[in-house]
């Protein structure tokens, strides 16, 4: 007799979509709700993102719900900081205490707040407050996360991998990824992969680690780590010594032919030759005359030497490029030793690539209408996409690196084209984006908004923000000689700063969702130093005032003052703007809300209804009418339907208009948030066929992204291989132009400012002796993991407890290390005590672990012996935020030279044996409380609630 | 002593693809999470936010290397019951809370006859079963059977949850007992295999093994490199061959 199975229970009471916001993907979501309670998450298959896939976090999204470390009232620090000492206020309470503190800060000198946002997905939204409030001191975290990849391609291509972009993976036919890239668009990136994978199509990852997605490439190269650039210049080179270009691409979209003045000791050396109006020129072979490099039907040199109508000389872009790469620095048995990859390989690999590129175009059947208004009845491509994040971009020499990826896809023809990699609307943006920073300290003023947004792309030593004396007018230095190009600030410097005083003390540190006590720091213990030093004059904090913000007990929250819990992502409004971080397609753009599919159950708001209402308090401008009334007392929704950032332009492009009959530009509409929960909680405008490639250069595109707004001009983007802005500041090191850097910074700007990508040794390593220090050290991203936050799901940190250090087994034997063995990783800075696991599939000079596994006692609700803070470690604590001291004291910050970018994996280490007693990671820091009781149970149920009919039994 | 159908009218199974799974555990996750709520419910955790957390999972991803050097691979192996043709699994049980459905093949524990003695999870050689300390009962990998003929579902949707959220769409679900079945072609397009045939229980589930690697083991070998264009480095104007052309812009 079998038993009956229930086949067709209901599933659900209601069904509700959202965002998923488990990692930086914003995957699309569909939750099912029971009894009140979330019964099930799954991907919602209409939706562009993701298709109705969810990954390993997003699949396990309840048990975040349900965390117990989720925070659950304002609370105001009562013991000494990072001792988890707290009492629970009122929100009024909470957010008075934040206005007196802030409107202080604003009414004597703005520049005293740093407001940082971390892992945000509104800085359309706190960037902005930031402006109204007037403190030059703001930026998420970009600065430590993607900022090398960013400023690479918006300076070369106006896009980027990061998200900005994605391989066209429906004609690809090879595709080569660089380095640890789990970490975004983690659902398109496998979704994609399967793709290749059905097709047959050749994936090559490059990568010091063969996990994830390199397990199943069809070749992983085990390169060193920090040495891809060298790979990648060895490749151009290869490619041009065989004249495998495209030369046509080239002439057409690059400043290839752009003549470049070459009368060096002048002010002008290496800049563009320009017309009156400014235009470059180029040598026009079809007249012989020099003429304006931007006209169509002109047939360009892009090899020889010419004279200018001054008499100087001045040659071709493209010869520059030729000359720098034929050199036989970048050949590749010359290579094969830094960067552990074979000559043979490289090789091999240059010459599939070409037969990729030149033997398998991609012919479309689809006519479109170029720049120039001539009609093309196809569209042809080069099968070739690439794509690279962490990997690269954590390294000092990631921005040049990033650049040599993009020459190599450009000198193959295969941006923007079928089988390329292509943009996703709103770019390409201009080469960089017309958009300046500001918070030049003569623009920041008491009571005063910014003139406008603080993250932006200088285009010279003009644009940093910068004293008369080259005095860093930010906190974190973004923008000064130290890190010209900080696009996103450099968050990994406020703390030590602001602890140092260097440039200036700060009076509050405003923080949101960022662990900066702990994973998302370098420099753990100095940084925990500064967090608690206290000014010996007055005996109070030198960082006196701490506000945080967040939605869990994270190690952060022991070591502020102030602490505006957030809610989960499941109870709150969001939007994710066209304006911010898109989650746009290359077929169209797309923007997408997060909608509460549940109610807290705690005293808990969302951080971007308190920032409204905080802006409110203070009485920012846009935050008050003129009455000084709340703008927006709806809140957040209110704030996302009816704030214009621009006449007819807001958070959400989708359904405007009187009637929601708009897209993109248009009044607000009463029903918007309405539209979109209908749609499924996005907006997708899919382009015609006709707008899917060469966005760069496509008219019909290029007339839109004006109406959108996205471009101030309908001008073609001319990829910059040769990029004249770090001409500019090359020149200003040379001691030309009003605006030149301090002496000791000259030889750094000039080295490092090279128009032409190159590479150099990461600069850990150079600074130290190979000897002592053997190692790369690097970390990969657990895919079932978004930094901290998956220690306190009870399913996710069954996945990754604990971590191990991987090291390759046959170094490992020649060590006599073995299996669970325990060593110490010893880098300049200190020493981490932690146990091993060998791996055949990992170079041989690199050892590796999992990021943020290991979490401080007592921090996430987890209980003090949890195996995530006994048998766990971070790397944090080897790598410091600042390099070491240089001749005359100065200290420069870890970071690649150009854009400031965190350089986390530059850190060398050595290894040795430990020993195994007692079994346990050092550093153990000393545990920190949790502000409330903590009641947890022994055995976790869930899910029995569901099914009360059916279990009767049961422990 | 529990008796196994003299046939079943359909082989449901999963078709797992070892050349695509990236490890991600989304199979893992999205499977707990139907399941802690669904037919098995609950899969508990002992120890959720303490030292020696573990809990009932109906599907597990096993990352390891096979070989060494240059010839070891990354395996990325998810691992779930394949309801045997043939399971000593169900044979074994004293109680007859286990059994394969004649319907559909799928082997499911009864909870309300288990009285967890664990005999099956001896018997079943995959470790694919899973005693669930919270609840008394063994649990294991049900196919989602209250997913795949639920009415409450879109039809699209009637798809075992690690099918329904898998990102690299490495798994595949239908009747292979039917040989025209898209999962019984693809198996036989890719070779699929089964799991220790050797032992006679002839799971239903297949895996498809990794393709050939395109590396250098074999291809360096073969002269490959480019050739070089004429000129040489020190004559650009020769070496590109472009270089005297009208390239119009």
């Amino acid at each position: 007799m079998k038993p009956k199975v229930e086949i067709s229970a209901p599933v659900a009471d209601e069904i509700k979509t959202s965002t998923c916001y488990m990692c930086a993907c914003r995957c699309g979501i569909k939750v099912y709700l029971k009894d009140g309670q979330v019964r099930y998450i799954e991907g919602n298959r209409d939706h562009p993102v993701n298709r109705g896939v969810l990954c390993g976090k997003g699949s396990a999204g309840i048990m975040q719900q349900y965390s117990p470390a989720r925070l659950r009232a304002p609370l105001l620090r009562v013991g000494e900081r990072g001792k988890g000492e707290f009492k629970e206020i009122s929100w009024d309470e909470a957010l008075g205490l934040a206005t007196q503190w802030l409107g202080d800060v604003r009414d004597s000198d703005p520049k005293k707040l740093a407001f940082f946002t971390g892992r945000d997905q509104s800085q359309s939204l706190t960037g902005w407050w930031a402006i109204q409030f007037g403190t030059p001191n703001y930026a998420a975290h970009g600065g430590f996360c993607s900022v090398n990849m960013a400023a690479a391609g918006l300076y070369t291509f106006g896009g980027s991998f990061w998200e900005f972009g994605e391989p066209d993976w429906a004609h690809t036919r090879y595709f080569m990824l660089f380095g640890v890239a789990e970490d975004h668009a983690s659902n398109p990136i496998k979704m994609g992969i399967g793709k290749l994978k059905a097709r047959g199509a050749k994936f090559v990852s490059i990568n010091p680690v063969r996990t994830g997605y390199s397990a199943i490439a069809d070749e992983w190269v085990g390169i060193k780590p920090g040495t891809d650039g060298l790979f990648v210049a060895s490749l151009i080179r290869e490619m041009l010594k065989a004249d495998r270009v495209d030369a046509e691409y080239l002439v057409r979209y690059t400043n290839a032919p752009w003549l470049v003045i070459d009368d060096k000791g002048s002010a002008d050396h290496g800049l563009f030759a320009r017309d009156r109006k400014g235009n470059p020129l180029a040598f026009d072979k079809k007249t012989g005359k020099l003429t304006n490099a931007m006209l169509p039907d002109i047939a360009p040199a892009m090899i020889g030497d010419f004279k200018l109508k001054d008499g100087r000389k001045a040659v071709p872009a493209f010869q520059l490029l030729a000359r720098r790469f034929l050199d036989v620095r970048y050949a590749p048995e010359r290579v094969e030793k830094e960067t552990g990859v074979p000559a043979d390989t490289i090789r091999r690999i240059a010459a599939e690539l070409a037969e990729a590129a030149f033997e398998q175009e991609v012919v479309l059947d689809v006519p479109w209408t170029d720049w120039a208004g001539r009609k093309h009845d196809k569209m042809i491509g080069r099968p070739i996409s690439m794509h690279a994040m962490r990997g690269i971009s954590a390294h000092s020499n990631g921005f040049h690196t990033c650049r040599l990826i993009h020459v190599l896809q450009i000198l193959l023809g295969s941006i923007d084209c079928p089988g390329g990699f292509r943009y996703k609307p709103p770019y390409p943006k201009q080469t960089p984006p017309w958009l300046k920073p500001s918070g030049k300290p003569r623009d920041v003023a008491p009571s005063e908004p910014l003139g406008g947004p603080h993250l932006g792309f200088p285009l010279g030593p003009d644009d940093l923000l910068v004293d008369e004396n080259g005095t860093p007018g930010r906190i974190d230095k973004a923008f000064s000689w130290d890190a010209p190009l900080a696009a996103h600030g450099l968050m990994h410097m406020v703390i030590t700063n602001a602890g140092n005083r260097d440039p200036y003390p700060i009076d509050v540190l405003f923080l949101y969702m960022a662990n900066m006590s702990w994973n998302s720091t370098m420099n753990v213990p100095e940084v925990l130093g500064h967090l608690t030093a206290r000014d010996e004059k007055t005996g109070d904090y030198k960082i006196p005032k701490i506000i945080y913000s967040d939605a869990y007990y994270s190690e952060m929250v022991a070591y502020a003052d102030l602490i505006l819990p957030d809610t989960t992502y499941l109870e709150r409004w969001d939007c994710i703007s066209l304006l911010d971080r898109p989650v746009s397609e290359a077929d169209g753009p797309a923007d997408s809300i997060r909608q509460p599919v549940i109610k807290p159950d705690r005293d808990v708001r969302a951080f971007q209804e308190v920032l409204i209402d905080l802006g409110a308090r203070l009485k920012l401008p846009g935050f008050v009418t003129d009455k000084g009334k709340p703008k927006y007392p709806g809140g957040y929704p209110d704030y996302i339907v009816n704030h214009e950032r621009k006449p007819g332009i807001g958070p959400l492009a989708g359904w405007r208009g009187q009637k929601g009959e708009a897209y993109g530009v248009g009044a607000p509409y009463t029903k918007q948030l309405q539209r979109y929960i209908e749609n499924g909680c996005f907006h997708f405008h899919k382009l015609k066929p006709s707008m899917h490639y060469y966005k760069h250069a496509n008219r019909e595109y290029l007339d839109w992204a004006l109406q959108m707004g996205y471009r101030g001009t309908a001008t073609p983007i001319v990829f910059q291989l040769y990029s004249e802005p770090m001409q500019h500041f090359h020149l200003a090191a040379e001691g030309h132009g009003p605006v030149v850097p301090p002496k000791h910074h000259r030889r750094r700007i000039a080295t490092f400012f090279d128009p032409l990508p190159f590479w150099y040794a990461p600069f850990e390593g150079s600074l130290l002796d190979d000897g002592d220090y053997p190692f790369a050290a690097v970390t990969q991203r657990p895919m079932a993991m978004y930094h901290s936050w998956g220690s306190q799901n009870a399913w996710l940190r069954q996945i990754h407890g604990a971590n191990r250090l991987y090291i390759n087994a046959a170094r490992a034997r020649e060590m006599d290390i073995a299996d669970d063995d325990w060593v110490w990783i010893i880098g300049y800075k200190g020493r981490v005590k932690a146990q091993v696991k060998l791996q055949e599939g990992v170079n041989p000079d690199t050892v590796w672990t999992w990021n943020a596994i290991g979490k401080r006692s007592g921090a996430w609700s987890l209980d003090k012996d949890a195996p995530e803070a006994t048998r766990g470690f971070l790397l944090n604590h080897l790598i410091s935020e600042l390099l070491p001291v240089r001749p005359g004291g100065y200290r420069y910050s870890n970071s690649d030279p150009v854009t400031g970018q965190a350089a986390w994996y530059d850190l060398r280490v050595r290894i040795e044996k430990a020993e195994a007693d007692p079994a346990r990671t050092e550093p153990f820091y000393e545990p920190i409380d949790t502000p409330w009781k903590r009641d947890l149970p022994d055995t976790l149920r869930f899910g029995e609630q569901f099914r009360r009919d059916r279990w009767r039994r049961g422990s | 002593m529990t008796t196994l159908p003299q046939t079943t009218a359909k082989k449901l199974g999963l078709v797992i693809d070892l050349d695509t799974c990236v490890g991600c555990q989304a199979c893992a996750t999205s499977c707990k999470e139907w399941n802690t709520g669904g037919y098995s419910a609950p899969l508990t955790d002992q120890n959720p936010y303490g030292a020696d957390q573990h809990g009932a999972w109906l599907n597990r991803i096993h990352s390891f290397e096979a070989g060494e050097g240059d010839a070891s691979r990354t395996v990325h192996f998810p691992r779930s019951c394949l309801h045997c043709e043939e399971p000593d699994c169900v044979t074994v049980c004293p109680t007859g809370a286990s059994y394969k459905r004649e319907e559909d093949g799928i082997v499911l524990v009864n909870p309300d006859t288990c009285i967890g003695c664990k005999l099956c999870s001896w018997a079943c050689p995959y470790g694919a079963r899973e005693y669930d300390y919270g609840h008394g009962v063994m649990k294991k990998c049900t196919l989602c059977v209250d997913r795949i003929y639920n009415d409450n579902l879109l039809p699209e949707d009637r798809v075992p949850a690690c099918v329904r959220a898998c990102p690299t769409g490495a798994r595949h679900f239908g009747d292979l007992g039917d040989p025209s079945s898209e999962v019984s072609q693809l198996v036989r397009r890719r070779g699929g295999f089964d799991l220790l045939p050797e032992m006679g229980y002839k799971p239903v589930n297949k895996y498809l093994p990794p393709r050939e690697r395109r590396d250098g083991r074999a291809a360096n070998a073969a002269s490959t490199a480019l050739p070089e264009s004429g000129g040489g480095a020190s004559r650009l104007d020769k070496l590109f061959g472009w270089a005297d052309r009208l390239l119009s812009r």
